[in-house]
């Protein structure tokens, strides 16, 4: 059934990483992806693995799940190290037949893309399972609100962000039932040649498409119909905090990139 | 021959994870052709789960459901069948009209069927004669049609593939009163024309008692099943469950507790009217 399928993909919990502001994991987040490319030796990869391992561990993340996150990446990850095998120059052949070469710098390099990959994709998946939708929506207003002075209208972004994310759910339910309704009326969605196929779908996108818009017009007068008069002087429910945690937060993040740096420079 | 018989059904939703829920339990049902049937139950009694089930939308987790006898789950091609031959109309209906005009979408049922274009337009002109849509609106968008009429059109739809079994999940939900009888009527003058069976979800106490049999769901069970005035004479029962009586069944159950003594098994406004005439007329009742 399509209720199944998990969107936003957030473990609710309660772990130090979850109670930290969306702000510093945003902020963190960024460090991180920046920090892996920085990484410049064996060593280096082997702190930001131990970093992740260990921030996995106290937001109590099953690995697993971080594994299942990766798994619509499979054919880029393999991609990855299939380009990277066999097409770096090099003399240093490890294996060479006809026009198929592999170097020793290859299998280096395909080994830390991939690496790379990896660890970028499960620190991103980090954030998103321990931070709710809303909550990095709310940190990325505030975090992007000097923007404003630019005229970039954040507020409205984020606004459309949450909404969007709220709706999810909705469009998903109100599509299993309208499923079931044209189901009901003979419908057939599995079987048939591709344009059939396509033209079956009509039946389920039309009034998908109407009852969105039907949505969004009851949306807008609820909302007018409660004053709202854009982001001006709007006070929160949730207000962010930054706390002692989140500055601990930030010297643990530092000190990685420091320690990269360092293992970088001594080449380990 | 019962028409529909559900043996040991069982449904639990997103078995095996945290969000596991079972909706029915081992229930077991026939319904016999040309009854018409009210099915009352709270909201979360199961009660759209198992008419799921009756035209094979969902799969059993456990049970059979048989139609005629026949597995409705053997094959896709008594999938199907079933689809066919036991019509459901969901909630809000109107929600799922989706053709350009009026005629084609109450024509998209029998178009799965296959039929030839004359059936197909014999069955469209029927079905929209039995809800009272005139033919001046066909050639017009659904989208434009008034609330009641898109809800009309929308059963329509389903009554236009004929089906043995019409399954209707509180079709009268957000009508107005006259609205709603209007649409009962017909419902009911379609079953008689056609001599189909009628099974009608709902939370209305006074369209329930106008079937013949009931049935009551709680926490995925039926609890009870019977003729209205079995049901109905079993007040308590119900409304422990905390299911509401008909309004004429809440009056003489008031009455009756003020001493009043009024004959077991009220619930229609009618008996109501009888029964406390009845008392006026011999002078001895409290009123």
């Amino acid at each position: 059934m399509l209720k199944d399928i998990t969107l936003g993909q957030y473990f609710p919990g309660d772990t130090p990483v979850h109670r930290l502001d969306p702000r510093t994991k945003l902020i963190l987040t960024f460090v991180y992806i920046v920090a892996v490319f920085l990484v410049g030796s064996w060593g280096g990869y082997g702190l930001v693995i131990a970093a992740l391992a260990a921030v996995t561990a106290v937001s109590r993340i099953r690995p697993k799940a971080l594994l299942r996150g990766m798994k619509p990446l499979i054919f880029i990850i393999i991609f990855t190290a299939v380009l990277n095998l066999f097409f770096t120059p090099g003399e240093d052949y490890l294996f060479r037949w006809r026009f198929i070469k592999i170097t020793y710098t290859g299998v280096d390099r395909a080994i830390s893309m991939v690496l790379r990959v990896m660890l970028l994709v499960s620190g991103t998946f980090l954030l998103t399972y321990t931070t709710s939708p809303l909550a990095i929506t709310d940190g990325l207003e505030r975090l992007l609100s000097p923007l404003k002075k630019l005229h970039v209208p954040v507020y409205e972004f984020s606004l459309m962000m949450c909404i969007a994310l709220r709706f999810i759910p909705l469009l998903i339910e109100e599509t299993d039932r309208i499923m079931s309704a044209q189901k009901a009326r003979g419908a057939d969605l599995e079987t048939g040649t591709l344009p059939e196929r396509a033209r079956a779908l009509l039946p389920l996108l039309i009034p998908l498409f109407v009852s969105s818009f039907r949505r969004a017009d009851e949306l807008a007068l609820a909302m007018e119909c409660r004053c709202y008069n854009g982001g001006e002087g709007r006070t929160r429910m949730k207000q962010l905090h930054m706390a002692w945690q989140d500055g601990a937060a930030f010297l643990l993040g530092a000190l990685l990139v420091a320690g990269i740096l360092l293992l970088r420079r001594l080449g380990i | 021959m019962s028409l529909i018989e559900i043996r040991g059904l069982t449904h639990v939703y997103s078995q095996g994870t945290p969000f596991e829920k079972t909706a029915i339990e081992d229930l077991d049902l026939t319904i016999e052709s040309g009854q018409t049937v009210a099915l009352i139950g709270h909201t979360g009694s199961g009660k759209s789960t198992l008419i799921s089930h009756l035209n094979a939308l969902l799969k059993p987790t456990a049970g059979t459901v048989l139609l005629d006898g026949e597995d409705i789950y053997a094959s896709k091609a008594a999938i199907r069948q079933a689809r066919f031959r036991v019509g459901v109309v969901f909630q809000y209906p109107e929600y799922q009209l989706f053709e350009q005009t009026v005629f084609a979408d109450i024509a998209y049922g029998p178009k799965n069927l296959k039929l030839p274009q004359p059936e197909i337009d014999r069955r469209v002109r029927q079905a929209a004669g039995f809800v009272g849509l005139g033919e001046e609106l066909f050639a017009q968008s659904p989208l434009e049609l008034s609330g009641g009429q898109k809800r009309r059109a929308a059963i329509a739809g389903v009554l236009a593939m004929e089906p043995e079994l019409l399954v209707l999940d509180e079709p009268t939900a957000g009508l107005d009163p006259a609205g709603r009888e209007d649409l009962l009527e017909k419902l009911f003058a379609w079953r008689q024309a056609r001599s189909a069976t009628i099974l009608l979800v709902t939370h209305d106490m006074s369209i329930a008692n106008r079937c013949q049999r009931l049935l009551v769901m709680a926490d995925g069970h039926i609890v009870m099943d019977g003729t209205p005035q079995q049901v109905f004479s079993r007040e308590e029962q119900l409304v422990s469950i905390g299911l509401d009586l008909p309004a004429a069944a809440r009056i003489a159950r008031l009455l009756r507790q003020r001493g009043v003594s009024l004959p077991p098994a009220i619930y229609t406004t009618q008996q109501l009217g009888d029964a406390i005439l009845a008392l006026w007329g011999k002078g001895d009742g409290a009123c």
